[in-house]
């Protein structure tokens, strides 16, 4: 009884793999031979993990039409408290297997704290009605001040080697943050597409007094989509801390935005209410291969910064043209077609 | 402010009154030849795609009549007001004579240098400027634009007080209620010189009391040769104010009558094409259990010592004015607010809801006055929506959604309702209406519940769908569900519920039955407060 949409209607979901193809091609034609190669993918996938996680921490605020400007906060705050529970009570000389209890109590603690973090963001802009982004921006301050006179502004450094091996080991050839981030984005898509939670999400996104109308908590919605907001955070720090060797409350802030940056382009809705995790993995592919290949290109990093926020652009300009131009093209096409049948 | 006799007594109205010797399906475009003519639209036809929204539509307008586009949702009758307006230009073939002037298509511009304004459903103000700001938005724009606040405000003044409209100048626009914002947009257009205005359903969030300021407004128009066009499905308020009423379906013109040949009955024929009669609900459904008791309820400021008791499989009628408080009292049967006193009882039992939710595992549901922001998450999928009350029923294996469980709830509940649907998976606001309404009834039938609460449940409906919901709430009613209707409308509650309770100024004021009054009684009792 589901009227098949045409194929045409489906083409501009196609946008964004036709782009990584693209820079794909591009570089490989013009760096034949050292673009595609092993050691290329390796260093790719050893780096695009930390701007990934916290993409995935920015995801889910993101969808509900919230903000959260704490993740990279939370995350080295979190990332700070580990190394400093791993580098006091670990001895040098420690086993895997004490390493490993450390490591775990390590991150149970980290979690509470973020959950914490997140309880409290999610309580403000639930209950106090207090808009996510200036809630979110008095915990950044906040959390900021508090890391930076705990620690004098010093990193924290030598991890054990249990930790360095999640930041720089590899399990049969695929590098550990990859395996990380990737089995976190699995699980954040199947939170959003598959479970009550996540349609939840998607509802209050667009409209959340509606949602609780139709009997739906949403501010335990908002409570959960913050703490699991700061639970990635905690992930994102532990890789942080991984690949680094240290933690330092620094870390990563020009990280803040580009999340953003990766989310609209993977397609959400910056009014929230739609957007998907395969659509952010997939930007977060684009914009690591063109960081990449330009650095390979011998290009400055600036510019190749630059080029993000060209294929941002670029990216919503298709958009653009495709809810002018094609999308009701396809729909007088189609209209006809019925007028001729009939 | 001229009063309805007044209108009623002058001479060239009860002149048009008369019938037209025109026969019923023809065009009234043989007014004679005294009249003056402000439009004249010839064989005007839209298409979008390839569906056509009007095909081959004349319509002709005199100065200071007053004519009614009637038409069920989506038949074409904003199209065509938007052709007027210049919003949308028809297909070749089209001619528009107004001003004097023969066009093939207007511009939104050509349209207002023309007279032409239109005072949409949203009315279109800014809602953070003042009233007289508003009110004179466009006189600003005169010359360069220097803002003159005194020139503005003495125009804005001399504009209420010409119409006697009682708004503060200073009021921001975002404090007044509904109806005095579409005062400030009526004010607005006769700045800007109005000869012919527009007004798209404007009767639809207003009482019965503001609607009766409104007709007045427009007599007074007419009054001044303005011509009114009023764009409207709701059928009632039609017919007490119009001179002709031109009526639409499927984007064909079906004919322009004069509106004093129209009854009720007469144009709900013509609009759906079909004889409706309201089934009046005979059969007995209610039994001797008591489901829902509510006792010496009140909360301050909203209702007070309001008791009444549901029978299962009961239709009770809620019947009193917007702002009465009929809705606040549903909400806190409805455990979203909580009474400041009272106690209420489900199935004999005492209950206080902390939150919607326990009342929803209670068996008391809710469904909405307000669809576009409170009843439907508007941007979302139609399938998503009708689901959205019952996510946990869906959960499969490892409690994630089985998507083939709610593939076939979905099928199966558009079916049941009978919802005209393309693909559900496309947002709901791409349906009209009724379609909307019945997803809406859907979400909430799916939750089982014992009481069902419909507040105003076919606001912005056309008359076909309203029917098939009616036939709904019977069916409900002898599935042993207790409905209670919440609506301001008499011939809703009338022809539809067991009993009626009337509610005004927050509390019961009386109880009627269908079978012991008559319904021009009845409605004697509603309006009079």
């Amino acid at each position: 009884m589901q009227p098949k949409d045409s194929i045409l209607m489906k083409v501009p979901a196609l946008g964004l793999p036709a782009l990584l193809l693209g820079t794909l091609l591009f570089f490989s034609m013009l760096m034949p031979g050292k673009f595609l190669s092993a050691s290329t993918f390796e260093s790719m996938a050893f780096q695009m993990p930390e701007l990934g996680l916290l993409t995935l921490a920015m995801f889910l605020p993101f969808v509900s039409a919230g903000f959260n400007l704490a993740i990279i906060v939370t995350a080295n705050l979190c990332s700070l408290l580990m190394a400093w529970m791993w580098v006091t009570f670990i001895p040098v000389d420690a086993g895997i297997a004490l390493q490993l209890i450390w490591l775990v109590i390590g991150f149970a603690s980290a979690c509470v704290i973020a959950l914490v973090i997140g309880g409290g963001i999610g309580a403000m802009v639930a209950y106090a009605g207090v808009h996510p982004t200036l809630t979110t921006l008095g915990v950044m301050t906040l959390i900021k001040g508090i890391g930076i006179a705990v620690t004098g502004g010093r990193p924290i450094r030598g991890m054990p080697p249990l930790i360095q091996f999640i930041g720089n080991g590899t399990v049969l050839g695929v590098p550990m943050p990859l395996v990380v981030f990737l089995v976190a984005a699995i699980i954040t898509a199947v939170l959003l597409g598959r479970t009550q939670l996540g349609k939840h999400v998607y509802m209050s996104g667009s409209n959340i007094n509606a949602t609780y109308y139709s009997g739906v908590d949403t501010h335990k919605v908002l409570i959960a989509i913050y703490m699991y907001s700061s639970l990635m955070c905690v992930v994102a720090g532990l890789v942080m801390t991984a690949r680094f060797n240290s933690a330092n409350m620094g870390y990563g802030d020009s990280y803040l935005l580009l999340t953003v940056l990766a989310i609209i382009m993977g397609g959400a809705d910056p009014n929230g209410g739609f957007g998907k995790v395969w659509g952010a993995v997939l930007a977060l592919l684009v914009l690591q291969i063109i960081s990449t290949g330009l650095n390979l290109y011998g290009v400055s990093p600036h510019i190749s910064l630059a080029m993000w926020g060209v294929v941002l652009i670029f990216t919503l300009a298709i958009k653009y043209c495709n809810r002018r131009w094609y999308i009701p093209w396809v729909q007088r096409r189609q209209a006809e077609r019925r007028v001729a049948v009939a | 402010m001229t009063t309805p006799e007044s209108a009623v007594a002058d001479p060239n109205l009860t002149a048009r009154h008369e019938p037209r010797p025109d026969a019923p399906g023809q065009t009234a475009a043989a007014a004679s030849p005294t009249r003056e003519s402000i439009i004249s639209l010839k064989s005007v036809s839209k298409r979008f795609g390839g569906n056509y929204a009007l095909k081959d539509v004349d319509l002709e307008l005199e100065r200071g009549e007053v004519h009614c586009l009637c038409g069920a949702n989506g038949c074409g009758k904003s199209t065509l007001a938007k052709v007027i307006s210049g919003a949308y230009q028809p297909d070749r073939g089209a001619s528009i004579r107004i001003g004097g002037q023969e066009h093939s298509e207007l511009t939104p511009q050509e349209s207002r240098a023309y007279g032409v304004q239109v005072i949409y459903q949203d009315l279109a103000l800014f809602p953070n400027l003042t009233v007289y700001e508003n009110i004179a938005f466009e006189y600003n724009l005169e010359g360069i634009g220097y803002y003159r606040k005194k020139r503005l405000r003495n125009k804005a003044k001399e504009i209420l007080q010409e119409l006697q409209f009682d708004i503060d100048l200073d009021d921001r626009v975002e404090e007044l209620s509904i109806a005095q914002r579409q005062q400030v947009a009526i004010c607005r257009a006769l700045v800007a010189d109005a000869k012919l205005v527009i007004m798209d359903e404007p009767t639809a969030s207003l009482t019965r009391v503001e609607v009766n300021h409104l007709l007045d407004t427009v007599r007074y128009l007419k009054g001044k040769g303005i011509a009114i066009i009023f764009v409207n499905h709701r059928l009632d308020e039609v017919l007490e104010v119009s001179d002709r009423v031109t009526v639409i379906r499927d984007g064909v013109k079906v004919g322009t009558y004069p509106a004093k040949e129209m009854d009720k009955a007469k144009l709900t024929e013509l609009i759906t094409g079909r004889q409706i009669e309201f089934l009046k609900k005979t059969d007995r459904t209610a039994t001797d259990k008591t489901v829902l008791e509510v006792r010496e309820f009140t909360r301050k400021n909203q209702y007070h010592n309001v008791n009444f008791t549901l029978k299962e499989g009961e239709v009770l009628g809620i019947c009193g004015l917007l702002g009465s408080g009929r809705t606040k009292l549903a909400l806190s049967i409805f455990g979203m607010t909580r009474p400041d006193s009272g106690h209420m009882f489900v199935g004999g039992k005492p209950v206080t809801f902390k939150s919607q939710m326990d009342a929803i595992k209670a068996g008391v549901s809710y469904l909405s006055e307000d669809r576009l922001t409170l009843g439907l998450v508007q941007q979302q999928s139609v399938g998503d929506n009708m689901v959205l009350t019952v996510l946990d029923r869906l959960a499969g294996s490892f409690h994630l959604i089985d998507r083939r469980k709610r593939r076939s709830m979905v099928d199966e509940w558009v079916k049941r309702m009978d919802v005209k649907v393309a693909n559900t998976d496309n947002p709901i606001s791409t349906l009209s209406g009724g379609n909307q309404q019945k997803v809406a009834l859907a979400k909430w039938i799916l939750t089982n519940p014992k009481i069902l609460i419909l507040d105003s449940p076919t606001v912005g409906v056309d008359v076909g769908a309203k029917n098939s919901i009616y036939r709904l709430i019977h069916q409900l009613a002898a599935d042993k569900i207790a409905v209670i209707i919440i609506s301001d409308e008499v011939p809703e509650v009338y022809y539809n519920c067991d009993r009626i309770l009337h509610f005004r100024q927050g509390t019961v004021a009386g109880e009627y039955f269908p079978d012991r009054i008559s319904e021009h009684e009845f409605a004697e009792v509603i309006e009079n407060g």
